[in-house]
């Protein structure tokens, strides 16, 4: 037998997960990752500024398919749960606004039509939705109400066949920009979601500012006041809070792949500057301190990547639990939050700048970790999983 | 009309390129294997031809390489291609530009065509020299280099770059054209289109089909690769510091001045 000798790992795919991928997830990446190269990485430190996300952005996101993209029919792809993660470690290598763009147009809001919604609704919205005409949200949170949204006081009441809508959404992503909320309410007969429409009498949307955090992304509270609905705005198959828990472990997995994705780009960009910078007279990469940092962080780069493609592949096999995604979703935030601040070290003061991706993804990815269940609540739910005891109340 | 882009498939551009001492060939193994990149350009001239016409007009890949490469032709698909034809046989390693032409120039005449777009250059074995041949052996007219083209009464007309401009040439089809970059960016595979070339043919072809050239394989080639050696390495770079952009224009103005070279 002949051993040839096995080329030294590559840094930036070290485990080489590249050879776990298909031909076909492998072009998906490429697209998103070429994508992001020539129309994310060029201006997102100034839209970061600006506190903006042009909406010409939806449209090519939707022009490339990755607006509802693992979902079929309609318009969409229908690409593996697998190659719609892919897609999103890419955008959020780009910048977690983007991601949280695609993951709220594609995996809550389409998601939650496609879901629950009437073959009417899924042919009204979800075409224009896959193609980013249509921008839609997702309004769970409450300013009082926000871990815990059982506790929700937005409410519809019945007014003959139709609801009349009332109450206010906090933190809605995109909500000022949509076109279409789905909006979570209570009703007689418990949680319901709607469809509301921009433009509807009584419905208003303002943005929330002074975010430091995920500024590439629009942020909104919704206030909706006698909002009256036609009874065909209701979203017919869901029924109490599963409706809007199953859109968002839809959403939570993405992000597990999404937050590998703000890992790499920060630990690409910590090797690189610890290559080039020089301080007392050799490259700060040479420095064991330095060794240590940059060793962590691609042990849990590479753990929590295969995770994400673990977790893919079971979720393709329809064998993925919520509370896989709990696992994934606390983790791979975690680890990646933690890339990122050892990554801010390696770079001294450039690493404070917008100059160099890393405090931006560092920031952006403390809304990642509060955002689509905090890492308290997936901790808590790791928690029960083992131990059967709930602990989530008293 | 059908128009057929010849395709190489070469290892990872980015990847460490390494040489069998034993055979004097590319190692392919534990190396991804890409579209050679100056084929993606004649694709997507192909391609906007293709949709600039939007007479039914159709666009075939070709490409000869080894069999576990096959799946890269996906992405040629994705991007748009009707269908794909993978010419392999064990035959063919070892087969010389004069004979790849050959060969291909066989494969072409057996799937027909009205124009035949190449790269200018592979990735790999960068001789050139195969569309140059491949329009002799099909006896059709060539047009290298050029950097727009289109159609007008059956005849191709074309922008050929030169040193100091550009020719505009045209030849009545059939015709082999090769392209510069300036073709235009290759387009992203969108996801419809990676999904939907899961279900487009790629036919396979082997030498029996074609006749079986002489030309083929080590035993057909006429050139003999006697040694390969790495680049030498480069000499030390002289790394410029500056507080701006001023001081650091004249330290590089110095430095070019030192060497008289300015
Ligand atoms: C940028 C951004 C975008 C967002 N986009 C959307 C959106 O599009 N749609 C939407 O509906 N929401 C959205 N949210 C809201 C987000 O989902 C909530 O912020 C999140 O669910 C937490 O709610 P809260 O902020 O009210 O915190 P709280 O629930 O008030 O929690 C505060 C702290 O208490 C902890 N805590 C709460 N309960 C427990 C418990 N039982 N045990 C232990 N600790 C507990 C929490 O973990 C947290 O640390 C967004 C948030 C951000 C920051
Ligand atoms: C089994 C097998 C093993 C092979 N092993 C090798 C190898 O180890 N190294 C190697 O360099 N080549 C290999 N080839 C391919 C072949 O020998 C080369 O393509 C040939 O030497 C062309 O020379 P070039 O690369 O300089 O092309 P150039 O003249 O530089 O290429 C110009 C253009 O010609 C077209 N073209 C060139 N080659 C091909 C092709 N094969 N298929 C379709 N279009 C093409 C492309 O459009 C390209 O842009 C192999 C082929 C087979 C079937």
């Amino acid at each position: 037998m002949i051993t040839a000798r096995v080329a030294s790992p590559d840094a930036l795919d070290f485990l080489n997960l590249d050879a776990l991928f298909s031909e076909e997830e492998r072009l998906i990446r490429e697209t998103v990752r070429r994508f992001v190269r020539s129309r994310v990485l060029p201006d997102i430190a100034q839209w970061f500024e600006d506190g903006i996300l042009p909406r010409e952005l939806g449209r090519e996101l939707g022009a490339l398919g990755l607006l509802g993209m693992h979902l079929h029919g309609y318009g969409c792809p229908g690409a593996s749960a697998t190659a719609y993660g892919i897609a999103c470690l890419e955008l959020e290598a780009g910048d977690a606004g983007v991601r949280s763009f695609a993951s709220v147009q594609g995996s809550l809001a389409m998601y939650a039509i496609y879901r629950w919604g009437s073959e009417e609704q899924k042919q009204r919205f979800l075409p224009g939705m896959a193609q980013g005409e249509t921008i839609g949200c997702f309004g769970l949170t409450e300013p009082d109400f926000g871990s815990n949204p059982a506790g929700m006081r937005t409410h519809a009441r019945r007014d003959g066949d139709d609801f009349i809508l009332n109450g206010t959404k906090m933190w809605i992503t995109n909500g000022s920009i949509a076109d279409v909320a789905i909006v979570w309410a209570q009703t007689d007969s418990g949680i319901a979601g709607f469809l509301v429409e921009r433009g509807m009498p009584g419905f208003t949307a303002t943005d929330i500012h002074k975010k430091i955090s995920l500024r590439a992304s629009i942020t909104s509270e919704l206030h909706f006041n006698d909002v009256r609905l036609p009874a065909s705005a209701q979203l017919p198959g869901a029924n109490g809070l599963s409706g809007p828990l199953a859109c968002l472990t839809e959403a939570r997995f993405g992000i597990i792949w999404g937050a590998m994705g703000a890992a790499r780009a920060c630990f690409e960009s910590a090797l690189d500057y610890s290559k080039t910078r020089v301080q007392f007279g050799k490259p700060i990469g040479g420095f064991q301190l330095t060794q240590e940092k940059l060793a962590n962080m691609l042990l849990e780069l590479q753990k929590g990547s295969l995770l994400a493609l673990h977790l893919g592949r079971m979720k393709d096999e329809s064998r993925l639990h919520p509370a896989h995604v709990s696992f994934g979703k606390l983790n791979n935030v975690r680890e990646a939050l933690a890339i990122c601040r050892e990554a801010r070290t390696i770079l001294g003061a450039n690493g404070v700048t917008l100059e160099y991706p890393v405090i931006r993804h560092m920031n952006n990815l403390e809304s990642v970790l509060t955002y689509e269940g905090t890492s308290e609540v997936h901790t808590l739910v790791l928690g029960a999983a083992l131990t059967g005891i709930d602990a989530f109340t008293g | 009309m059908k128009i057929v882009v010849t395709v190489k498939l070469v290892p990872d551009t980015n990847a460490e390129k390494r040489i069998d001492p034993g055979t004097q060939r590319l190692i392919r193994t534990g190396v991804e294997t890409v579209l050679n990149p100056y084929d993606e350009y004649a694709l997507e001239a192909a391609l906007a031809l293709k949709e600039k016409l939007a007479d039914g007009s159709t666009v075939t890949v070709l490409a000869m390489a080894p069999e576990a490469t096959k799946e890269t032709l996906r992405k040629a698909l994705a991007m748009g291609a009707d269908d794909a034809v993978f010419l392999t046989d064990a035959a063919l390693a070892g087969t010389d530009t004069l004979g790849t032409a050959d060969v291909l120039a066989h494969a072409l005449k057996n799937i027909g065509f009205d124009l035949v777009i190449c790269g200018g250059l592979s990735d790999d074995g960068s001789t050139g020299g195969v569309p140059g041949a491949l329009a002799e052996f099909l006896a059709v007219p060539g047009i290298t280099n050029a950097r727009s083209l289109e159609i007008i009464d059956g005849r191709v007309h074309a922008q050929r770059e030169t040193d100091n401009g550009y020719q505009v040439v045209s030849a009545a089809l059939p015709v082999m054209l090769s392209v510069t970059m300036a073709v235009g960016e290759p387009r992203y595979a969108s996801l419809k289109g990676i999904m939907g070339a899961k279900k487009k043919p790629i036919a396979p072809m082997a030498l029996a089909n074609i006749g079986a050239p002489g030309s083929a394989g080590a035993a057909g080639a006429k050139i003999s690769l006697l040694s390969t050696a790495p680049p030498p390495v480069r000499g030390k770079a002289k790394v410029v510091e500056a507080t701006d952009g001023l001081s650091g224009a004249q330290a590089v103005l110095d430095f070019l001045k030192e060497r008289k070279l300015v």
